[in-house]
């Protein structure tokens, strides 16, 4: 292919001018860093946060929960982001709930399944019912939607749902809460679970025991698959990152976040 | 002026060690990063092991090695009767403005990329095989059409040198003796470029055993060994691509573990590939 050198003389500088507008990370600001299903909650705040304070950074980043409580216990990262209480080991940092968020699990709305036991569900998902039917549905086999090893709502789903038992390995795996709704909507055997926030009309939320993961259910601890928010800290947070904390605990923020699908929480200081 | 060309192949020279060295440093951290695993759990626990649980130190990627065979396998048998039709066809049919047209549009085939191919599998291929054949959908049946297609800009524009580069002779020699047109194709060009087109069929084979993205959205990824084209799989590249994003520890080892195997398997299939298209040239 040839390209006439003039032109691409011309191209070189743009060439660098581009390069050099991606390198502007080198301002002050503070980090963020953690879970994955806190990430795009975190990125929303930060800009809101940005746009009212001119000159404020704050960049976000994922990693997954163990890796946000870990930057926050280094000072990696200002602040830690988890969707899971810390552990033992974790209890010197300074936790902070932001919201809660709930796991629903979701069908596809042409299933008329609506109502499974906390066990039916366990069962299906360890793989002993393996046909709608067992569960008063269609004669037809369940296909199961679970997300990848070391993801934080396959570890909450894990802990509420499984406990002591595994999820089959004739299970799909789908790297996302976006993936695991694509599939689930789009075949009507499918079950799958993903954050109650993304929950939208291409599938159906099932009620668990008769509850409906709504949040006023959430609120009075009627439905259990409930799941914290945190921010982590090393110390009691100082500076920016005070101030950033401050604003995502106020009420135009929560109200920004229950629009978002998650619950609000009043503020509440120290572990759970 | 002596000097100054001196100067430049110097610089060449340092410009074409560079990529050398990088591919040097990759291979070194693969294995830096995965063999530790790999001995640590044992070689028999690691190749031949058929259950993968990273949470439960369980790191067996036999089913992976299989369903990598299994899916590649699939698109050899649907993609080399489509490349070397069209790659024929091609050579001997098409009339050249046709041909302008044709060429073209597959070398566009191969600059798609890759994860728009998996969309459309997903949204097209998928709801099909669902409906029609049973399964999930998400199956090596699904995977290996996509690949099917993924592969023929290989495919073809290899072989078609291939056929280029025999000497006119073969073809007038053939014919004059009486042969027809397809006898000539089927008895006398395709086995005299037969080096060049197996070369260009293993390096499908190598770019099929490496596509990832595509077939993350596609194979479901269940880590069980496949017991029919309709079942859901994982491939060695899928699971390195679903898992690296929160992987710490004996889990992100075992990934860059699950790298050498296919390091290996790459290597093996393009040195095949070399020396084949070597042996064209005698």
């Amino acid at each position: 292919m040839y390209v006439n050198p003039k032109i691409s003389l011309w191209l070189l500088p743009l060439l660098l001018i581009l390069l050099s507008l991606g390198c502007q990370r080198s301002k002050a600001g503070i980090t963020v860093a953690g879970s994955t299903s806190v990430e795009p909650f975190s990125e929303l705040l930060a800009e809101e946060y940005m746009s009212q304070h001119a000159g404020s950074h704050i960049y976000v980043q994922g990693g997954g929960s163990t890796a946000g409580i870990e930057a926050a216990t280094t000072g990696a990262a200002n602040i830690g982001m988890s969707s899971r209480y810390l552990i033992d080991s974790e209890n010197r940092l300074h936790a902070v709930m932001i919201a809660k968020d709930a796991i629903a699990v979701i069908v596809n709305p042409k299933n008329p399944i609506g109502d499974l036991f906390l066990g039916q569900i366990r069962n299906i998902f360890s793989g002993k019912i393996k046909n709608w039917k067992e569960v008063g549905g269609a004669l037809h086999p369940i296909v199961l939607v679970t997300r990848e090893e070391g993801s934080g709502t396959r570890e909450s789903f894990q802990k509420f749902v499984m406990e002591k038992a595994d999820i089959s390995l004739e299970a799909l795996v789908q790297d996302s809460n976006g993936a695991v709704r694509q599939v689930v909507s789009s075949d009507p055997s499918a079950i799958g679970y993903i954050s109650l926030g993304l929950v939208n009309e291409e599938v159906k939320a099932i009620r668990i025991s008769g509850v409906e993961p709504t949040v006023a259910n959430i609120d009075n601890g009627q439905y259990k698959l409930v799941r914290p928010f945190l921010f982590v800290f090393k110390d009691q947070p100082t500076g920016e990152a005070k101030a950033f904390l401050d604003f995502v605990l106020s009420p135009p923020a929560q109200k920004l976040l229950s629009k978002e699908g998650l619950v609000p929480v009043l503020p509440k200081v120290g572990q759970e | 002026m002596e000097l100054k060309e001196k100067i430049i192949e110097k610089i060449l020279l340092l410009i074409a060690l560079s990529s050398i060295t990088v591919l040097t440093l990759i291979t070194f951290f693969i294995f830096e990063e995965g063999l530790p695993l790999i001995l640590k759990i044992g070689p028999k626990a690691f190749f031949l092991g058929g259950k993968w649980i990273p949470s439960k130190g369980l790191f067996g990627i036999f089913p992976m090695i299989v369903s990598s065979f299994w899916v590649t396998f699939g698109a050899l048998l649907l993609g080399i009767p489509l490349g070397l039709s069209c790659t024929i066809f091609l050579c001997e049919w098409t009339p050249s403005s046709l041909a302008t047209l044709l060429r073209p549009a597959l070398q566009l085939l191969a600059a798609i990329p890759s994860v728009i191919y998996g969309f459309w599998g997903l949204i097209v291929l998928v709801p099909l095989i669902r409906n029609y054949l049973g399964g999930p959908g998400l199956s090596i049946l699904t995977g290996s059409l996509v690949l099917s297609f993924m592969i023929l800009p290989t495919v073809i524009t290899i072989s078609e040198d291939s056929l280029k580069a025999l000497p006119p002779s073969y073809k007038a020699g053939s014919l004059a003796l009486g042969a027809t047109h397809w006898q000539t194709i089927w008895r006398v060009l395709i086995p005299a470029a037969r080096s060049g087109i197996v070369a260009s069929i293993i390096l499908g084979m190598g770019r099929a055993i490496g596509e990832t993205m595509a077939m993350i959205m596609i194979l479901g990824n269940a880590v069980k060994m496949p017991t029919s084209f309709l079942d859901s799989a994982r491939t060695l590249t899928t699971n390195i691509g679903i898992e690296m994003g929160y992987a710490t520890g004996d889990h992100r080892q075992a990934l860059f573990a699950t790298g050498i195997v296919l390091f290996f398997i790459i290597m093996a299939l393009n040195t095949l590939a070399i020396s084949l298209s070597r042996r064209r040239v005698r």
